[in-house]
């Protein structure tokens, strides 16, 4: 790991005075036009990513909040945080138990279906995809907007059940008047639980869920035909930057799963509305299938939220190692492999559902081929920082932590992928731990390692490097503490979703619990340091880390149209081209001869 | 077609606009495309990305319904005899000729004949009115015999029958029906002969207490024996026949079910169906005895019946609200667009995109068609 | 910009060359009536056929024959009226694909279903028979 020249990362001088936002008069996509009107009516990619980019994180605040609230109900072995242990009646103890089913619901439904499928394809790749293509806009600009608000009105579902579900539970009067509220039987609908409760919104939040399922097909197939149609001369499929790749393939999923989810979910509602019974066994139904349904979605979806998340580690480990990513045609590949395999293992999360031995063996068989390509994405990240030219820059630290973390999440899910193991360890906290992990860590983690990779790109800015490097750090201590535990007490036999356990569980949720909380502290550190930053960060150069894709091209923020002229594609991964000038000028193109010298004098002619 | 454009001099000045759109493409051009044929890749790409999305969402309907037929085939053959084959066949005929209309919309707006695109697409959307009418007569007769969707099937469980007041009126119905009676009969007939309401699988089903059948199938409300006298294998059991939705114009089992137990308002349907589905099997095309197992419907698929309604009214029910959206796309095109003699040679993108989801919802039906009306 | 009109695009384009309706390769490919009508015939002939099929006899090879027909017929409205022979492949690809996905659902669902469905039948007909004899008494 030599650090010897050039100089590292963009200073950090917090207090220093920023040059006045708004980047100095020079026109780009946020100053191009002004009002409410200009925002909401845009088509502009880059506009709608940073309005996707204000609600899904504030979905993520109000998915964070219900998580907080949970761990802190879990605090204790009986119930007391909501409800009252103090009464003990059945009441109360009945109030506090249907607080917690409605917390953790609507932090899984939240979290998964407003958070973590959009974040990275919904913001990141709405900002980069095109300009990474060279190109001036997605295929379908206007699909893209109505993307967007699709997820508003599937949002503004999920925001109804919820505050139907509180006010009820201060004013249990309400139900009458319009109906129960919240959401109770975690974030996968199960059959028959979810068509005969009659204690939570469970068609209004399943409705909520099929819009935003459209939501996430527009963005697919937005991707699909711009990264197809809109690649520039010269960019074969081989020269596209392994983040596209990763949202191709994701896309991919979002296109043939999630119809899946829809027509799961307009059965839910039927059964609901209708009576139609073809999940309730007890209309002669069959409950299994619906688990059937409901994962043939839901494990590929799981790779709707992981592999941009490997698109981003793929990126930010080959920019900030300033070394060519090591093999990239298997990242690429691998990416599309991680997108079959994924839609041949949702039997995985049946084991223990009634399953017939054979599909469990086919499905556990298959699941352990999903380490392949994995493995092959994680080998090559470190092989790509081996004998690299490492900074330690935010996004570097933030995708160090993502990888360590993808590792964990990855290698518990084995356990968890062999019959025998997981008949243990089935519904216990292993589980919730490992998928934290996997969806949580590894995606959160490379979500904020890519909008601190992006930021200056999004917005012109730079952020305050220390803050934001002591608030990943906090988070991810904060990780640790909640979930590695969790493995503990789960091989121990601790079950997932119940408000109350024995009393030698205590130790461990209190751990958890404390973890979660510090988590949280490091969360609001990052979102303060990108809140100052816009006020007042310093003005970012137009290439702050000598990355070579497209998007580095063009000055920071772009112009509405990307690019003030016409990109040539490179080769995305070649940094000779590029050398280092100062903070304020980041990275500028070196000339020909210059960078002739350059390649002479690194030995490899790329 | 009555106005013939020259379509050759249309086509090259269609060409001439493709050809010098250097600078300042042609009107319909976005700003982010190149090229019109770019634009217009793009759009059938993104369009069959939409598709493929609509074939997965069907496809979940589509392994409802290969999961209940795999485990239960005497369920579905037994259940579909309720449905009309020949309005199926009327509906796959008006869908396959609006299809074929379609298609030729598309070709003469790729020629730049506005006049016959016009009456072309109109074409289309009458093939689509005419599915709908045939649609709605076959939903009305399900709701007509209580073998609607949901609870709504009087082979749910949930099923509560109408009170005795809605007797007078059901029997106002059959006159209202009778003018179906000659389309439905004949289903019956196909229905009730090709699936082996033969007499041996009557005898065994006669096996079967009536009562147990009666409250397994029926609920609470269904506790008759409801029985078939006079039908010429003797005793049938009324969830077994009861979907038959053809024969309430005959009287005979009308009279019978009166006598028998005075309440059970669809025993009657059933009889009268036995009847005519046992006269015909008599009468001719029985004697295949393939695949019919000795009892019609075991025991264990008893409850099941409903499944197949339910299944039947949601794949049916998606599709007819595809129809209508390509409708209204169809008919906004047709009016608001094409009179404007837009369309042709350099730009006919919108046309060809409805053109490719019509003929998907077509495609989806070629698939309904066999397997709902069609069981075996 | 220098975007180029990719694979796909021209792909299009050599699908011209085996059709003679058309002289130009920038124009939009115009299939002939009669061939539309040729299409349209068949189709017709085939539905025909389906109903027919019903009248014969072949145990489970009527499903089979019911579902390969509707296989030929759907791949004939996919390659002429929806333009898929001239098109550009990966929009075939596309179209196969979302049909391989909906049969790897449905047949991992129905070789599951086909496992443990006697199962449940046989346990839900001894429910249903208990409860008959504990009504009957």
């Amino acid at each position: 790991m030599s650090t010897t020249t050039p100089p590292i990362t963009p200073p950090s001088s917090p207090h220093s005075p920023s040059s006045s936002g708004g980047g100095g008069g020079e026109v780009n996509y946020i100053n191009a036009t002004k009002g409410i009107k200009s925002w909401m009516f845009t088509v502009d990619h880059k506009r709608i990513g940073l309005m996707y980019m204000v609600g899904v994180m504030s979905a993520y605040g109000l998915g964070g909040l219900f998580a907080i609230l949970l761990r802190s109900e879990l605090w204790n072995p009986e119930p007391s945080f909501i409800g009252g242990a103090e009464a003990g009646t059945t009441e109360a103890m009945n109030n506090a138990w249907d607080f917690y089913n409605q917390a953790f619901t609507l932090h899984g439904a939240v979290m998964v279906f407003l958070f973590i499928i959009p974040a990275i394809p919904a913001i990141l790749g709405n900002m980069v995809l095109p300009i990474m293509l060279g190109a001036k806009d997605v295929a379908f600009p206007r699909l893209n907007l109505l993307s967007f608000y699709f997820w508003v009105l599937g949002g503004l579902f999920f925001v109804w059940v919820l505050s139907k579900g509180i006010i009820n539970s201060f004013y249990p009067g309400m139900i009458e008047i319009w109906g129960p509220g919240g959401l109770e039987t975690g974030w996968t609908f199960y059959t028959p639980y979810s068509t005969t409760t009659q204690n939570s919104a469970v068609v209004a939040a399943t409705f909520g869920a099929f819009i935003l399922g459209f939501s996430s097909i527009l963005t697919g197939l937005n991707f699909i035909a711009t990264v197809h149609m809109l690649r520039p001369k010269g960019m074969g499929w081989f020269q596209l930057p392994l983040f596209l790749w990763a949202l191709y393939a994701t896309a991919i999923i979002q296109i043939l799963a999630t119809p899946v989810l829809a027509i799961t979910l307009l059965l839910l509602i039927a059964e609901k509305t209708l009576g139609v019974g073809i999940f309730n066994p007890a209309l002669g139904g069959d409950a299994v299938l619906y688990q059937h349904f409901f994962w043939f979605y839901s494990h590929p979806a799981v790779y709707i939220m992981i592999l941009p998340a490997l698109g981003i580690i793929s990126e930010v480990v080959s920019v900030h190692s300033r070394k060519s990513i090591f093999g990239y045609k298997f990242i690429a590949i691998s990416s599309l492999a991680i997108a079959f395999l994924g839609f041949l293992v949702w039997g995985h999360h049946m084991f223990t559902s009634g399953q017939s031995a054979l599909t469990n063996a086919v499905f556990s068989l298959i699941t352990f081929f999903v380490a392949v390509p994995s493995a092959i994405k994680t080998f090559n990240w470190i092989a790509t920082m081996y004998k690299g030219d490492i900074r330690i820059t935010t996004p570097f630290i933030y995708i160090l932590f993502t990888i360590g973390l993808f590792t964990i999440g990855g290698l518990t899910g084995l356990f968890l992928g062999c019959l025998s193991t997981d008949i243990h360890f089935h519904d216990t906290y292993f589980v919730v731990a490992h998928f934290h992990y996997v969806m949580m860590g590894s995606t959160l983690f490379a979500f904020l390692a890519g909008v601190y990779h992006w930021f200056p790109k999004m917005f012109g800015k730079m952020y305050n490097v220390f803050w934001s490097n002591l608030g990943g750090i906090i988070a991810f201590i904060g990780f640790q503490l909640a979930f590695f535990i969790q493995f503990i007490a789960g091989s121990q036999g601790m079950p997932r979703r119940y408000a109350s356990y024995p009393e030698h569980f205590e130790f461990y949720h209190q751990v958890s619990t404390v973890g979660a909380y510090t988590m949280g502290a490091g969360m609001i550190i990052v979102l303060l340091t990108w809140i100052v930053a816009l006020r007042t960060g310093k003005k970012a150069p137009a290439n702050p880390w000598g990355g070579n894709t497209l998007e580095w091209h063009t000055t920071s923020p772009p112009p509405t149209a990307n690019f003030h002229a016409e990109p040539t594609a490179e080769e995305p991964y070649d940094y000779s081209g590029w050398k280092y000038v100062s903070p304020e000028e980041g990275w500028v193109q070196r000339t020909p001869e210059e960078r002739e010298a350059a390649r002479q004098q690194l030995g490899t002619g790329h | 077609m009555t106005q013939v454009t020259d379509s050759h001099t249309d086509d090259h000045t269609g060409h001439a606009g493709h050809d010098d759109h250097e600078h300042h493409g042609p009107p319909h051009l976005a700003h982010h495309f190149e090229t019109p044929e770019q634009q217009l890749s793009s759009a059938k790409l993104g369009m069959w990305v939409f598709l493929a999305t609509e074939i997965l969402m069907f496809g979940g309907l589509f392994c409802a319904y290969s999961v209940w037929r795999g485990n239960h085939p005497e369920v579905f053959a037994y259940a579909h005899t309720a449905l009309n084959k020949d309005f199926g066949f009327i509906n796959t005929i008006f869908l396959i000729t609006s299809s074929f209309t379609m298609a030729w919309a598309v070709r003469t707006a790729q020629l730049g004949r506005t006049k016959a695109t016009f009456i072309l697409m109109g074409l289309t959307l009458l093939g689509g009115c005419g599915f709908l009418v045939v649609k709605t007569f076959e939903y009305k007769a399900k709701w007509d015999h209580h073998l609607f969707v949901g609870d709504l099937n009087e082979h749910h469980p949930d099923y509560v029958a109408p009170a005795e007041a809605a007797h007078g009126e059901a029997d106002g119905d059959h006159g209202a029906v009778d003018e179906h009676a000659t389309i439905e009969q004949t289903a019956a007939d196909h229905g009730a002969a090709d699936h082996g309401t033969s007499d041996a699988s009557v005898e065994v089903a006669g096996e079967t207490t009536g009562e147990t059948a009666g409250e397994i199938v029926g609920g609470a409300e269904r506790t008759s024996i409801a029985l078939a006298p006079d039908g010429p294998a003797g005793v049938v059991a009324d969830w077994m026949v009861a979907p038959v939705i053809a024969g309430e114009t005959a009287d005979a089992g009308h009279a019978d079910d009166h006598a028998a137990d005075g309440t059970d308002e669809h025993g009657a349907h059933g009889e009268a169906a036995a009847d005519a589905g046992h006269a015909d099997a008599h009468g001719g095309g029985h004697g295949d005895g393939h695949s019919v197992s000795k009892e019609i419907v075991p025991l264990k698929d008893r409850q099941k019946i409903h499944q197949f309604f339910q299944i039947y009214f949601l794949m049916t029910g998606l599709h007819t609200f595809h129809v209508l959206v390509g409708m209204g796309v169809i008919a906004w095109l047709m009016f608001c667009k094409v009179p404007k003699g837009i369309f042709g040679p350099g730009y006919y993108t919108p046309i060809d995109l409805v053109g490719l989801y019509w003929h998907l919802v077509d495609l989806i039906w070629i698939f309904l068609f066999p397997l709902l009306y069609l069981i075996h | 910009m220098s975007h180029t009109t990719t694979p796909d695009a021209t792909d299009n384009h050599n699908g011209h060359k085996d059709h003679e309706d058309h002289d130009s390769h920038h124009g939009p490919h115009v299939v002939p009536f009669s061939m539309l009508f040729t299409i349209f015939a068949i189709l017709i002939v085939l539905t025909f056929a389906t109903v027919g099929a019903t009248y014969v006899q072949l145990g489970d090879f009527n499903l089979a024959l019911a579902l390969a027909i509707a296989v030929v017929k759907a791949a004939l409205v996919c390659l002429y009226f929806m333009h898929l022979r001239w098109d550009s492949p990966f929009n075939g690809l596309v179209l196969v694909a979302s049909f391989a996905f909906v049969a790897l659902f449905i047949g991992f669902a129905l070789m599951d279903s086909k496992a443990y469905t006697p199962e449940v039948d046989a346990a839900a007909v001894e429910m249903i028979q208990s409860d008959a004899e504990a009504a009957g008494q």
